[in-house]
């Protein structure tokens, strides 16, 4: 066979879907000329300092402000008395049961305090300095209470309680069937007939989000408007809530993110500080700025994860998998912030991830303890799902003596299954589980590794090595607005975006997706080029400005290409189809006769002839000429709502050392490959999958927020929360398959959360297949050398138990014959 | 307050500054060089890093009277006069070592206090020598790429016309 070259017809360009373009946003990056919010400075600017609560659970006596006032330099100082009236209380978007309690969230403290860290008087001066230097004058007298601290413990009957208002500590029980759902089979039966059922108890820790950029917020007064700018991942929503919360009306009040750095959840909040600086601002009528301090940061910006997950499987002895039950207990924190309670619920629909289960039950319960609230962090209940799926997928496969590969090839949905309805009733649209892993196997060199791992346990070597895998999915995209509607999110799923076009022919995009990282600027840019046929380098991507970009839902949950962009692909299609009006009158042609391409309208079969969209533009600005039945503009806008999630999976695989005899654990090799659909950037792309992995690892080998006994967090700062660094992490080796969605006209799927979500199990399992032959069941996260050793030396999962008021220790059982589960694995109240 | 005169990305600068003021805050909220940022308050993180007399430090561990009779580099002043960017900066963009950017300048400032050090670092030095700044987004692998390109353009020989 030989290989002719295509004949070349026209000279197309590069298209820019798939290219691996340099950012955009680079230029300012690299050389500073940013613009975070800590940068802005006002005349007249005032800055703000917060008394935060030494003690997690107290009510308040008295606040006596006195001396902090009169320190040189302090403007004002208010205790949360002088906001009790109009501060409102956070808001939380997500009731996911009808009778959920909400203890209302206080932006700073009146009565009682519930968490350490929790405001309980702000200061105003002239300088940072001065600010910081009044917070030890002001004087509260706290009558402490005892702590709740322990979720298992607080969902109890035999309990304090966080709130003494409430009833108790539980604020909600939300239970998913699929057999009431009419997606699955009756649980009960599945398990009562099962011939091995496996249970287990994970602990999926607290973790902190960590994004590099502290929290900062600045707001201007001017007469009766109000301009924030905060570090925040979502101006638009943010502008909303602020409005319900402060009853300033939302016509009034402009939220702007400027340059974001960073927030995987983190910053998807509206925070006290926000409401705090906007009340100081409004009672001075002067303009005010907050940054935190990292320790601030860590102590009171919302925490991630934080569930005991109770997890059983029931399966026949060839390795059928028959039903799962999932029971989680979910640690709130002390209040319910935006999405505190959904955070779990989401993971509702994903703990059967790519598997043909016939029956499952979910239940969860939100517990209040006095700690920092919880809220998004990176993937936000799916990560936690993932985990405790490919978890017992593992112990499964241990019980039924199968390789852990195998047993996960007999139940995922094979890839001419699809589209396929799984048992909590989402529509799976498309994947290649198979194409994924076989690659995946490749890139990690599997057999050699087998091998390897072979010849250290025969040799007994000191240093045994394991393999671990996650065959993961996820549900992003999120989300379509009916869907979101029928879970009780208080908003919709849509992303808004629009298109000018410039009478010198640039391009301006307007998006409602508010980047802090991502690089929007750069994609939207490559699909407006492409759409549009105009260079990449004449596109603009306006964004993070409720002035600038008025409607929009901003960035989370993997959703900006697959909404945001789409958005983006069908105001450009509108804006094409204006113009071929425009140019179809000008150049004297009928529509139909015109093709649009490379950016030129032409006559078909009418060489020479032609009119680029950009010329289209100047013409449609001057407007000497144009059809009658149009308006005299080509810009268009769009809104666009999806049908469904999306549903990226891949195939991850980690090969892990772990020294038998220190407990040190080393990761060998890390290989993963990653089904987004349609990759517009591969750089991009390339860079999410490095980012998420690192967080997951973390959380697997390095991360957990604790709490002592008295409810203080001990990690408060970046010398004891362990954020890895470079020499801390392994290289990558990432690939891609490519299984387009369904769900949206380019075929993407998302790609933020993937490598976060995936990686944590792969992680772990690959430490206990090095040791499992040497009696170790499970390890608690973070695998530090302490715990692998401990779990190596005296069994059980090498928790801390003496950690009073982290997370309750408890061992994995292991049920082999017909049972239901062992009760260890029964929480407190759910059964 | 004491005097100090500083040279900062060539240009002199004599302020006031009070004894406890950190360079970093002195850069930011005297000079206005804000693309020096501050991540962390335990001198963990390295946002802060800039060049004093040339070798990198956290300027958030210097008080701005230590600095006094110094020369000071920061981001803003790395590129050259023309905006030409150092091959540093340039491989960063490269190689997509960046993504919020928060950690970048930092990243950047020791990075080349690294490759003076060590011209021709292996992955590992990179790794190491880069432990004292935290990157929460890349997951540094395309940092250490980035390093390791700026490296090889660095060492290059300066001919005129050679093949990148
Ligand atoms: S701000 Fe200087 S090391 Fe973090
Ligand atoms: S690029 Fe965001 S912290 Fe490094």
């Amino acid at each position: 066979m030989t290989l002719t070259e295509e004949p070349r017809t026209t000279e197309t360009a590069q298209p820019e879907i798939g290219r691996a373009r340099r950012r955009k946003e680079d230029a300012r990056l690299i050389t500073g000329r940013t613009t975070w919010t800590d940068n802005m400075v006002l005349p007249g600017m005032l800055h703000l300092s917060i008394v935060r609560s030494p003690v997690a659970h107290a009510r308040i006596g008295s606040v006596d402000v006195s001396a902090a006032r009169e320190a040189p330099g302090v403007v004002a100082v208010y205790s949360g008395r002088d906001f009790a009236e109009e501060q409102g209380s956070l808001p939380c978007a997500w009731p996911v049961t009808p009778d959920m309690v909400n203890p209302g969230h206080p932006s700073i403290a009146v009565e009682e305090v519930n968490h350490v860290g929790e405001a309980v008087a702000v200061i105003v001066a002239r300088s940072k300095a001065a600010a910081a230097d009044a917070v030890e004058l002001v004087d509260v007298d706290y009558a402490v209470l005892p702590p709740v601290l322990d979720m298992e413990q607080a969902s109890t009957q035999d309990t304090d309680l966080c709130h003494a208002h409430l009833e108790s500590n539980t604020s909600f029980h939300f239970v998913f069937d699929a057999g009431d759902a009419g997606t699955g089979g009756d649980t009960d039966e599945a398990f009562s007939g099962a011939d091995v059922v496996v249970s287990r108890r994970f602990v999926n820790q607290r973790l902190i989000p960590a994004f590099m950029e502290p929290r900062s917020v600045v707001v201007q007064p001017q007469g009766d408007n109000y301009t924030m700018w905060s570090a925040t991942q979502i101006p638009h929503i943010l502008r909303v809530m602020l409005a319900m919360v402060t009853g300033v009306p939302e016509h009034k009040l402009r939220v702007i993110a400027p340059d974001v750095g960073g927030g995987f959840g983190g910053k998807l909040q509206v925070t006290p500080e926000e409401v705090l600086a906007l009340l100081v601002a409004r009672r001075l009528g002067k303009p005010v700025k907050y940054t935190e301090t990292r320790s601030e940061s860590l102590m009171s910006a919302h925490h991630g994860r934080d569930q005991i997950q109770y997890v059983d499987v029931a399966a026949d002895r060839e390795g059928n998998v028959k039903g799962l039950r999932v029971r989680l207990l979910a640690d709130m924190g002390a209040y319910l912030r935006l999405i505190t309670p959904g955070t779990p619920a989401l993971g509702a629909f994903m703990y059967p991830a790519i598997y043909k289960f016939p029956a499952y039950r979910f239940e969860l319960k939100g517990i209040f303890t006095n700690k920092t609230p919880t809220d998004a962090y990176r993937g936000a209940g799916r990560p936690e799902a993932t985990f405790a799926i490919e978890r017992i997928m593992d112990e499964l496969a241990v019980e039924l003596g199968m390789d852990p590969l195998e047993l996960r090839r007999k139940n995922w949905i094979k890839h001419d299954e699809f589209p396929f309805t799984m048992v909590a009733g989402l529509e799976y649209d498309s994947g290649n589980y198979e194409a994924a892993t076989a690659r995946a196997l490749e890139l990690i060199g599997y057999d050699e590794l087998r091998a390897e791992q072979q010849r250290r346990r025969e040799s007994g070597d000191p240093v045994q090595l394991g393999i671990g895998f996650s065959t993961f999915t996820e549900m992003c995209g999120i989300a379509p607005s009916r869907v979101l509607g029928s879970l009780s999110f208080g908003s919709g799923g849509w992303e808004h975006a629009s298109i000018r076009m410039l009478p010198t022919g640039k391009v301006e995009v307007v998006t409602g997706a508010t980047p802090h990282g991502q690089g929007h600027e750069t994609a939207w840019s490559q699909l407006v080029a492409d759409k549009l046929g105009v260079p990449f380098e004449d596109v603009e991507v306006l964004h993070g400005d409720t002035s600038i970009s008025p409607k929009g839902l901003d960035t989370y949950g993997s959703r900006s290409l697959v909404v945001g962009g789409t958005a983006v692909v069908k105001a450009a299609d509108k804006v094409v189809a204006k113009a071929r009006k425009v140019a179809a009158h000008l150049l004297e042609a009928s529509e139909d006769d015109l093709e649009f391409e490379g950016g030129k309208f032409s006559v078909r079969g009418t060489p020479g002839t032609g009119l680029s969209i950009q010329e289209v533009a100047l013409a449609i600005f001057a407007a000497h000429n144009y059809p009658e039945d149009v308006e005299p503009s080509i810009d268009a806008d769009a809104t666009f709502d999806p049908v469904n999630f999306s549903f990226p999976h891949g195939t991850h695989i980690c090969a892990m050392e772990v020294d038998t005899e220190t407990g040190m654990v080393k990761i060998r090799k890390y290989a993963c490959v990653d089904d987004v659909g349609t990759i517009v950037n591969p750089l991009i792309v390339e860079g999410q999958i490095h980012g998420g992995l690192a967080q997951g690892i973390a959380q697997a080998l390095y991360e957990e927020a604790v709490y002592d006994a008295d409810g203080n967090l001990t990690t408060g700062s970046f010398v004891d929360y362990l954020v890895p660094s470079a020499a801390d992490l392994p290289h990558f080796d990432t690939d891609n398959t490519v299984t387009p969605s369904t769900s949206n006209p380019m075929g993407s799927k998302g790609v933020g959360e993937a490598g976060t979500i995936a990686s944590t199990p792969a992680v772990v399992n690959a430490a206990l297949d090095a040791v499992r032959h040497l009696g170790v069941t499970d390890i608690r996260m973070p695998l530090t050398p302490e715990r692998v050793w401990r779990a190596l030396q005296t069994g059980g999962d090498g928790g801390d138990r003496a950690a009073a008021g982290t997370t309750a220790y408890g061992g994995a059982s292991t049920e082999s014959t017909t049972g239901v589960s062992t009760p260890a694995s029964n929480p407190g109240g759910i059964s | 307050m004491s005097q100090i005169t500083v040279r900062v990305d060539g240009v002199t600068y004599t302020d006031e500054v009070e004894p406890r003021t950190l360079l970093v805050h002195y850069l930011r909220e005297q000079l206005g060089k804000v693309g020096t940022v501050v991540g962390c308050d335990t001198s963990n993180c390295g946002a802060c890093t800039v060049h004093l007399d040339g070798a990198a430090v956290k300027s958030c561990t210097v008080l701005a009277v230590q600095a006094d009779g110094s020369e000071v580099t920061t981001i803003e002043g790395l590129a050259a006069e023309d905006g030409t960017l150092h091959p540093v900066q340039k491989a960063f963009h490269e190689m997509h070592g960046l993504q919020c950017g928060f950690c970048t300048p930092g990243m950047i400032m020791a990075s080349v206090d690294l490759l003076k050090e060590n011209p021709h670092p292996s992955e590992s030095e990179i790794r190491e020598g880069i432990e004292g700044n935290l990157c929460r987004c890349t997951g540094y692998q395309n940092i250490v790429r980035a390093v390791r390109q700026a490296a090889g353009e660095m060492s290059a020989p300066e001919t005129t016309g050679a093949q990148a």
